[in-house]
């Protein structure tokens, strides 16, 4: 397995945002691989960068002000940085999609639904306009919505099945990556339960690489088979989502687990996380997590923790799991 | 036994739209003592919204009772109903579109006492936002900051303590935390609860956050095309859900925990319209249990157990 090459891989990747009064930075120094079949939490709260690293793998990020600085990101093995305009047009879609978070401003209200998937096909596959509406009336039917409504507008459709009309756009040329910003956060929970299965239906089906970023630890728990937890623009913590939810070590990740109400445990007193996160266009010395963190000491404003892996899987960035720092972590929920 | 803080009596609220009446609120009733919280929990469009604001009476109901302190308040008139208001507040659900964008904080706080004419002098009032601010975790150099400077989290706090500023013994809160980022969103529900068992303010929760709301209430109303579908102390209800509707809503929450999942009960189809809703329990279209009866007469809202009531034929 570890000789396979990842269908996608992000290595050192730097955005920033330069406006006039200040430089934003947004992501900062983020790596990853996604296998086949495999499907990566990004989680983190609003401001982290989750969305921007999803918008420089798609080359969507809006320049300027927006820069990819450095990095890498290999679609299986081949690095899209370099390609033109031209070259992503093609991959877009095809190769990688994306399913954004609003399914009410997602879609072109004045085309139907049928037409709307029957254009990506189009677009990407020499089909004749019938075979990409059957094609698209198949895609309805994947997602759970019955193919006679194809000549439907969005407008007539509820929040729910916008949402599986997109993921059925994003899906129509079997794309090899699948990036879904929020997908079900829009939804009600009976409804979100719905297009989560029929996402994880479909992932075993067609076997996608899959980013889901969520700042919902309950969605990444249902359908996730590895974690990244991004603080202000670093993965500050990665794993397996066993190791990420049975045994997290970063400050931070314990904050985010502290801050949800335990169905089981009702009278505990929630436990949030202190302040608020940091501005990414002045980001604080040393660990960004720094002056949030019940455990930081003088050494954690100095020194920017390096990776530190605690299984050939498990990752994670501060200075208490670095030798000779002095940093202790103790008394709280970190094993 | 003594008398319910707030009394609410077969309320109902219809919208007149063009393709029909819209029943939002159908034939709601509970009651709350002094101190507690009641949750009210359910979907977009179940009418968990439009009671809130009934209760206070931002929407004029259309018919039923609001008793507060034993006075029914649908019957005041403007200046009886400003006095009332004085000790119901609301909290909203968006920070960024509940605070007026060209008021500072200190304004913004003192503009309910000054309506209310708390204080004589200016001086005086200033100390109160000031000592607001403090309970509500706002630091004083923010004083002066519109809203448009601050994060979300900041601005509901403004909006508890624009709510907190007439010490008032009753709080709608409408999904005061939805907008919010967990961690801050954690920090808000403890100064809520704080806040409660500090100065006993009795809180009305509406959420559609299941985990949320069984954190914070004591009691759990779960409402469904405007019906109410089930109604129990927030134990009962999760320990022993009884409407399909409820164990559905449950089971479908997301839990941030690879042990003790439970077996997912999945809804079909999506929540029908409430305009000129059939005969009939509104949710027998989704659910597994449906019989004969259910969709010919609208099930009663009756006791099954203390404390414990139940709209569902199942157990009729």
């Amino acid at each position: 397995m570890a000789h396979e090459i990842p269908e996608l891989k992000v290595e050192n990747l730097v955005v920033e945002y330069v406006t006039e009064d200040a430089v934003v930075h947004a992501v900062n120094d983020v790596s990853f691989e996604v296998p086949k079949g495999s499907t990566m939490g990004l989680v983190g709260e609003t401001g982290a960068g989750k969305t921007t690293t999803a918008l420089s793998i798609m080359k969507l990020l809006p320049d300027p002000p927006a820069k990819l600085v450095s990095g890498k990101i290999e679609f299986a093995g081949e690095d899209i940085v370099p390609y033109s305009e031209k070259q992503m047009d093609a991959l877009r879609g095809s190769t990688v999609s994306m399913v954004f978070q609003d399914p009410m401003t997602s879609l072109n209200p004045v085309l139907t639904v049928g037409d709307q998937i029957a254009e990506v096909i189009r677009r990407h596959q020499r089909v004749s306009k019938l075979e990409a509406r059957t094609k698209a009336k198949e895609m309805l039917e994947l997602v759970g919505i019955s193919g006679d409504r194809a000549g439907e507008y969005p407008h007539q459709f509820s929040g729910g099945m916008k949402q599986r009309v997109i993921i059925a756009i994003a899906l129509a040329c079997n794309p090899k990556i699948l990036i879904a910003d929020e997908p079900t956060t829009a939804l009600d929970v009976t409804i979100q339960a719905q297009v989560l299965s029929m996402m994880r239906d479909i992932k075993q089906k067609f076997d996608t690489a899959m980013i889901l970023i969520t700042h919902d630890l309950g969605v990444v728990a249902d359908i996730c088979d590895t974690v990244a937890i991004m603080y202000a623009g670093r993965i500050i913590e990665y794993g397996k989502i066993e190791e990420i939810f049975d045994d997290f070590k970063h400050p931070y990740t314990e904050g985010l687990f502290g801050s949800l109400p335990n169905l089981q445990k009702r009278h505990e007193k929630l436990k949030p996380i202190k302040g608020l996160m940091p501005d990414p266009s002045d980001l604080p010395t040393g660990c960004y997590f720094h002056p949030r963190c019940k455990y930081a000491t003088a050494e954690c404003a100095k020194r920017q923790p390096k990776k530190t892996y605690l299984s050939d899987t498990h990752y994670v960035e501060c200075l208490a799991y670095e030798e000779g720092t002095g940093v202790k972590i103790e008394g709280g929920d970190i094993k | 036994m003594s008398q319910p803080l707030l009394e609410v009596k077969n309320l109902v609220k219809y919208f007149k739209t063009k393709s029909g009446m819209l029943h939002a609120v159908d034939d709601i009733s509970f009651s709350i003592d002094e101190g507690k919280t009641l949750g009210i929990v359910g979907e977009s469009g179940c009418g968990k919204s439009t009671t809130g604001r009934c209760i206070l009476r931002l929407h004029e109901p259309t018919s039923g009772q609001v008793l507060f302190n034993g006075q029914d308040i649908t019957k005041l008139n403007q200046n009886e109903l400003r006095e009332v208001r004085k000790d119901m507040q609301i909290v909203f659900q968006d920070p960024y579109a509940s605070l007026n964008p060209r008021k500072t904080v200190s304004e913004l706080i003192g503009e309910p006492m000054r309506l209310h004419g708390m204080f004589s002098s200016r001086l005086e009032r200033d100390a109160k936002v000031l000592r607001l601010m403090d309970i509500v975790g706002l630091a004083p150099r923010f004083v002066n900051s519109y809203p448009h400077e601050l994060d979300g989290g900041r601005r509901q706090r403004i909006g508890i303590a624009r709510a907190l500023a007439l010490n008032p013994k009753f709080i709608v809160c409408d999904e005061p935390v939805s907008a919010l980022d967990v961690s801050i969103q954690a920090q808000i529900l403890n100064l809520l609860k704080e806040l409660q068992n500090e100065f006993g303010i009795t809180y009305i929760f509406i959420t559609h956050d299941l985990s949320v709301v069984n954190y914070f209430s004591d009691d759990i109303l779960v409402m469904y095309l405007g019906k109410m579908m089930e109604l129990a102390p927030s134990e009962t209800l999760f320990a022993n859900p009884m409407h399909p509707y409820t164990k559905a809503l449950l089971s479908a929450i997301p839990i941030p925990s690879l042990h003790n999942r439970p077996e997912r009960i999945l809804l079909r189809g999506e929540i029908t319209s409430p305009i000129n809703p059939p005969a009939g329990c509104r949710f027998a279209p989704r659910c597994d249990y449906c019989k004969d009866i259910c969709t010919k007469v609208t099930p009663d809202f009756h006791k099954v157990d203390t404390d414990h009531y139940v709209a569902c034929h199942l157990y009729s």
